[in-house]
């Protein structure tokens, strides 16, 4: 963070360091402040076009951009895996524009740039989590006023979520979310915490780094500040329960990391595996 | 005893149409007052302002809650006009479509007010939302269906459950009969009696039907071109009518 103007690693001639020019980069800055300030809350801002296309990460490329310096190290995660297509390609943009250091270590990198994972490795104080949020507002699908969603903020009148829980539970006998379960933030905002598995729900609770979220299409950003309560919704007699698949690690034997279904031949072989490709890495000794 | 709501003179305009000019009017705690007219008389127009969902050109709606504060209806903040519309009010529409989710199950329709008011527990939710369905004689088996499979009786008796459930003191009623039929109509007026009787709720009955604001109200209000024409006991309004507007809508009403 803090660039200067004149970085110091080598980045693409023609474009500015990180892609975004600096009016941009400090108006999303000045979002994100108050993002922090207020957690959950959502902030409207100018999102640009980016140089792909919306539902990939534009949202999460401009709050990196916005908070990334020359001497961070960038690690980007595509659910939970650095090796794919998508990661790939915004590893290697910021590599590009900005010439700063990536890694696929979580441990090594100051900023995470993250779509729809939490890295199983603990985060420290100092690292920044992004998230890539395609619909930052959790009560779209029962409300469809954006108005009406803004004054139920406000009020912090949530009760037409809880009724999406029970409806759950008439329905499938459990809270049926297994992913983007709603959560409530420093007990004000309710907040939708991006298609992450409910299995990492309970990370973003005191988690020690700053958690910053970008919807580009949306165009809103929102935070969670270090160490700040994250509670996931639930009845008291119905508790939230995170899901994880029944299985250890084909590779690494983890019983303890969230687990991806790969499917392996045509006759219905399959096997489970981390989906957090470092984590799993790591164990194996590579 | 001290009046639950308080409205002194009213005004509304829309346009050059006076929707309301100087009504004044008293609810006491436990009174069914029936507000009469023809369409266009602006007896919906009062209720909106007296539930504060429309702000007035003029005048004031005191309301005192449970615990003795008087609330300034018509300029109190959204967020506590919500809190007096989740706990001491209710609020009965004429389309049960408009007050119920069509998506929501019929339990999680009564349950919603609870949860509203910070109810976080899923059994006595649903022990609640069962103990009224059957108050409004909705088969408890029906609790998981949706709305949109019930009747139009069921329909309505279903949204008095909604409305109830979290025991207000004062429900606004906007003809709740209309646009059911005749036998329908009579089970759920029988309905509502009993249940404001045992409840001892405070009701605003606006309607049209004469004979439903003779069944359920203590006292008629009249009104005509946005005006209070006559008030009174009902008995005494309805029998002895003593404006000529009252006495025509009085012997407007066919005898069965």
């Amino acid at each position: 963070m803090n660039a200067p103007l004149n970085p110091v690693a080598e980045h693409l001639a023609g474009y500015n360091f990180a892609y975004l020019d600096e009016a941009t980069k400090r108006m999303i800055r000045r979002a994100l402040l108050k993002a922090v300030a207020i957690p959950g809350h959502q902030v409207p801002f100018g999102a640009r076009e980016m140089p792909l296309p919306y539902g990939w990460g534009t949202g999460g490329i401009q709050v990196t951009a916005a908070v990334l310096g020359p001497r961070d190290v960038l690690k980007v995660i595509d659910q939970g895996a650095d090796d794919t297509t998508n990661a790939v390609s915004i590893r290697r943009f910021f590599g590009r524009v900005a010439g700063v250091r990536t890694t696929d270590r979580t441990r090594e990198a100051t900023i995470i740039q993250t779509r729809h994972r939490i890295p199983e490795t603990a985060l420290r104080e100092g690292q920044v989590l992004v998230y890539q949020v395609p619909m930052p507002e959790p009560l779209f699908k029962l409300e469809p006023r954006v108005s009406e969603t803004t004054r139920l903020h406000a009020l912090g009148d949530y009760g037409l979520m809880q009724v999406k829980l029970y409806e759950d539970i008439v329905q499938h006998g459990e809270v049926a979310t297994a992913y983007n379960h709603p959560v409530m933030v420093n007990g004000r905002y309710l907040m939708s915490p991006s298609p992450i598995p409910s299995f990492d729900n309970p990370k973003m609770h005191m988690n020690p780094a700053l958690q910053l979220f970008g919807a580009g299409r949306e165009k809103r950003i929102y935070a969670v500040p270090p160490y700040t309560e994250v509670r996931s919704l639930d009845f008291e007699d119905h508790p939230f329960r995170p899901i994880r698949a029944p299985h250890a690690c084909e590779l690494c034997g983890s019983t303890e990391s969230y687990l991806d279904e790969v499917i392996t031949d045509d006759q219905g072989g399959r096997i489970f595996v981390c989906s957090d490709t470092d984590y799993c890495a790591e164990r194996r000794g590579e | 005893m001290n009046p639950l709501l308080e409205a002194r003179g009213l005004n509304l305009r829309f346009g050059a149409v006076h929707a309301l000019e100087d009504v004044s009017l008293d609810l006491y705690p436990g009174e069914v007052v029936g507000i009469v007219g023809e369409s266009g008389s602006g007896k919906s127009s009062l209720l909106k302002v007296l539930a504060g969902m429309q702000p007035a050109d003029a005048g004031s709606v005191a309301y005192t809650d449970a615990q003795g504060t008087a609330h300034d209806v018509l300029r109190i903040s959204d967020a506590a006009r919500r809190r007096l519309m989740r706990s001491e009010w209710g609020f009965v529409h004429q389309n049960a479509r408009d007050a119920l989710r069509m998506n929501v199950s019929a339990g999680g329709n009564v349950g919603e007010r609870l949860m509203a008011a910070g109810s976080r527990h899923f059994g006595k939710i649903r022990e609640e939302a069962a103990h009224w369905l059957t108050r409004v004689e909705i088969d408890t088996a029906r609790m998981d269906d949706l709305p949109r499979t019930f009747s139009g009786g069921m329909q309505q008796r279903l949204q008095i459950a909604r409305t109830l459930v979290t025991r207000p003191r004062l429900v606004f009623m906007d003809e709740p009969t209309g646009g059911l039929d005749v036998s329908v109509q009579a089970k759920l007026l029988d309905l509502i009696r009993s249940l404001v009787a045992d409840l001892g709720l405070a009701v605003l009955l606006v309607t049209h039907d004469i004979a439903a604001a003779r069944l359920l109200s203590h006292r008629i209000v009249v009104m005509r071109h946005g005006r209070i024409v006559e008030e009174g006991l009902t008995d005494r309004v309805l029998d002895d009518p003593q404006h000529p507007y009252t006495q025509l809508l009085v012997s407007s009403v066919l005898a069965a």
